[in-house]
């Protein structure tokens, strides 16, 4: 907000410039006598401490479709503040709105409504309902721009609602452990959302959706959450584009959808023994790409998805880079890169009905002899011992010594354990620069 | 019983072999840098000679110098000097310049090109497996007079760290798969000088795969202070044990 208002003095300076101009002179009084018609029709209400008005809700009150409640700096403790016309509430300077740890602090039931500019903290929490500190009831383009929440429950709440904007918001909870805290972004049965470069730590899911359809997710941060980064189910036909998913407890699950795209989204430092990079439960008609997965337990867990392509993915230093159930079908890995992971794919049966050719993988100790820049020799991407260790998990004791170097090999020459149909025909002799 | 350590000392650095094995341990260390793509595969490559080739090379070596200096060790008998002082003596000498060697070979490399916690944690495994394994092969020496005998006795001992004790391992996991073995491994793995660094140095390298459930229980264990005081402590004790056992031999042995 304050980089608009810094714009607009040199802005300023330009017309004041151009008056040398007599047709300027013309232009620049028509559009003042505009302004004025304008704002005759959409006043602007100012809320403040010491002003006439003195609380946000009679400003609200006050106001009709079209107005702007303006307010001023301070701390507002107005228990809950209930915004039901289309208008627009603008904070200067983050006036904080204190939810004393007991209210939910805005809740917002209305179509073409801004929320721009507050600082929300302290929202109450309780066991019978779902508290959040701003909350969205089935509403129509409200817009929640640059506001910060802080120590909150639930941050936002959408529910029921169709063509929101939640936009560079900052929300920080101190969420201890699941029960206890809520979700940063809470979405429940609404359309065309979008959810666009907020900032979001120490909740218990950063972002949740249930039954959100056509939405974008788009340049958000959640880290740090008690449970996972982004959670959601039934959320079909949405696009997550450029997020980063780091440091989460439990990493990041989304289930029982279809048609999701997620493109070039990081996905970080989730560890744990039940931590995934992202676990796909029932996910079906995907798009994944680009994205990047560092330093997980497991980058990528699998299970009953079909249909999903997965490709230019970097999997960089996990503990296993992908890992499918054999309750997979026609998922197709292709074009990504395999480096520096201890297991590059582990799963749970011999039945085999994906594909992954053309992938790169740092393992692969075959040639090139025709210089198609594709290995002649199909590279077997499941490790005997990634099998047994899925059996049996104590057996991780033994990784790395020699009877299991020795198995391995034997078990790459003569495959008995290991599906012999999971393996890439044409693997890639160089990485790919993604 | 200084000068003892002195001359066994140079009679080894000045050995063959162990100017061999100290140049063929820096051609691959530095090899595994330079040829890999990354470090983390070189550092693979090291492991695997850690824990294989240089058990091997010492226990072997240090049999075969045991026998070969017999006639000195007779000689030394002779002379007014406890069997005990004579015994350390050559242990001392064998571990001090194996160590020497090592650390010529690996150590070096290892800190120019991986600097780190892994790095010194390979090189402290090295030196302990070194040492421990010179032990041992004090005590197969010590047990038969037969120098056959002896260097068969120290290559199955090898064998049996390096391999056999691994797979019953693997064996009894799959035998009792239905039990919770994790502590019952943790507990077994101070059986195996070898399988002892390992773990400690895989705790520093793989550390998200055995960031599972088991490998929870492997990190509460080995990977905090505590875990890795514990298993220098058992890596000490695998150093004295046979080394005492050797000396009672020795002592009692009718030359």
């Amino acid at each position: 907000m304050n980089e608009e208002g810094n714009a607009c003095f040199p802005a300023k300076k330009q017309i004041g410039m151009n008056i040398k101009h007599p047709f300027a002179i013309v232009n620049i009084a028509f559009l003042l006598l505009l302004l004025t018609i304008l704002s005759a029709d959409a006043k602007t209400i100012t809320v403040g401490k010491s002003r006439s008005v003195k609380t946000i809700q009679k400003g609200i009150d006050m106001a009709n479709t079209g107005d702007t409640v303006l307010v001023y700096p301070g701390i507002y403790k107005e228990r809950n503040i209930l915004l039901q016309k289309s208008i627009v509430l603008k904070g200067i300077n983050h006036p904080v709105l204190d939810g004393e740890n007991k209210y939910e602090i805005l809740s917002v039931k209305t179509k073409n409504a801004t929320i721009d500019g507050f600082r929300l903290q302290h929202s109450g929490r309780s066991e019978m309902r779902d508290m959040g500190a701003l909350n969205i009831y089935d509403s129509y383009r409200v817009t929640a721009i640059n506001n910060i929440l802080d120590d909150t429950n639930f941050g936002f709440y959408i529910q029921n609602s169709r063509s929101c904007t939640i936009k560079d918001n900052s929300i920080t909870a101190y969420g201890k452990n699941e029960v206890q805290s809520g979700n940063g972004i809470n979405a429940w049965r609404s359309d065309s959302l979008l959810i666009i470069g907020n900032t979001i730590k120490g909740h218990r899911d950063g972002l949740y959706f249930e039954f959100v359809t056509n939405s974008l997710v788009w340049r958000n941060i959640s880290t740090r959450n008690v449970r996972y980064g982004i959670h959601f189910m039934f959320s079909h036909h949405d696009t997550y584009i450029g997020n980063v998913f780091e440091d989460n407890d439990s990493g990041v699950a989304v289930m029982y959808t279809n048609h999701i795209y997620m493109y070039n989204n990081h996905f970080l430092n989730n560890w744990g023994d039940a931590a995934y990079g992202i676990l796909l439960k029932d996910i079906t008609d995907s798009d994944i790409s680009g994205n990047h997965f560092t330093k997980n337990t497991v980058a990528i867990h699998m299970e009953g998805c079909s249909r999903i392509n997965l490709y230019k993915n970097a999997f960089y230093d996990n503990g296993w880079a992908v890992k499918i159930q054999a309750s997979c079908d026609n998922n197709d890995f292709t074009r990504n890169n395999f480096t520096g992971n201890t297991f590059d794919i582990g799963t749970n049966g011999s039945l085999v009905l994906n594909t992954f050719n053309g992938n790169y993988w740092d393992k692969y100790e075959g040639y090139d002899l025709n210089r198609d820049r594709t290995g002649d020799v199909a590279y077997h991407p499941v490790s005997m011992y990634s099998m047994i260790i899925d059996s049996n998990p104590a057996a991780l004791v033994l990784f790395r010594s020699l009877i299991v170097s020795l198995l391995d090999e034997s078990e790459k020459i003569l495959p008995g354990v290991t599906p012999e149909e999971l393996r890439d025909t044409r693997p890639l002799m160089k990485r790919l620069l993604l | 019983m200084k000068k003892i350590l002195k001359y066994v000392i140079v009679d080894i650095v000045q050995n063959r072999i162990v100017i061999i094995y100290t140049l063929l341990l820096l051609i691959i260390s530095l090899s595994v840098f330079n040829l890999e793509s990354n470090s983390a595969k070189g550092l693979l490559s090291l492991l695997n000679i850690i824990l294989i080739i240089v058990p091997l090379i010492c226990i072997i070596f240090s049999t075969i110098y045991i026998y070969n200096s017999s006639e000195f060790i007779e000689l030394l008998v002779s002379q007014p000097l406890k069997r005990r002082t004579i015994w350390a003596s050559i242990f001392s000498g064998l571990a001090i310049s194996l160590s020497l060697a090592f650390f010529i070979g690996a150590g070096i490399p290892l800190l120019l090109y991986n600097a780190d916690a892994t790095g010194f944690m390979m090189i402290a495994m090295g030196l302990f497996l070194t040492v421990v394994f010179v032990s041992i092969a004090m005590l197969a020496a010590g047990l038969t007079r037969d120098k056959a005998k002896g260097i068969g006795l120290s290559i199955l001992l090898w064998l049996f760290f390096s391999l056999i004790f691994d797979a019953l391992v693997l064996f009894l996991l799959f035998q009792f798969q239905d039990y919770p073995l994790e502590r019952l491994m943790v507990f077994f793995s101070f059986f195996n000088p070898i399988d002892l660094s390992r773990i400690q140095i895989l705790l520093h390298m793989d550390i998200s795969a055995l960031m599972g459930y088991t490998g929870a229980v492997f990190r509460e264990f080995f990977g905090n202070s505590m875990g890795i005081m514990l298993s220098f402590a058992g890596l000490t004790i695998w150093i004295f044990m046979p080394l005492l056992f050797s000396l009672k031999k020795f002592k009692a042995k009718d030359l």
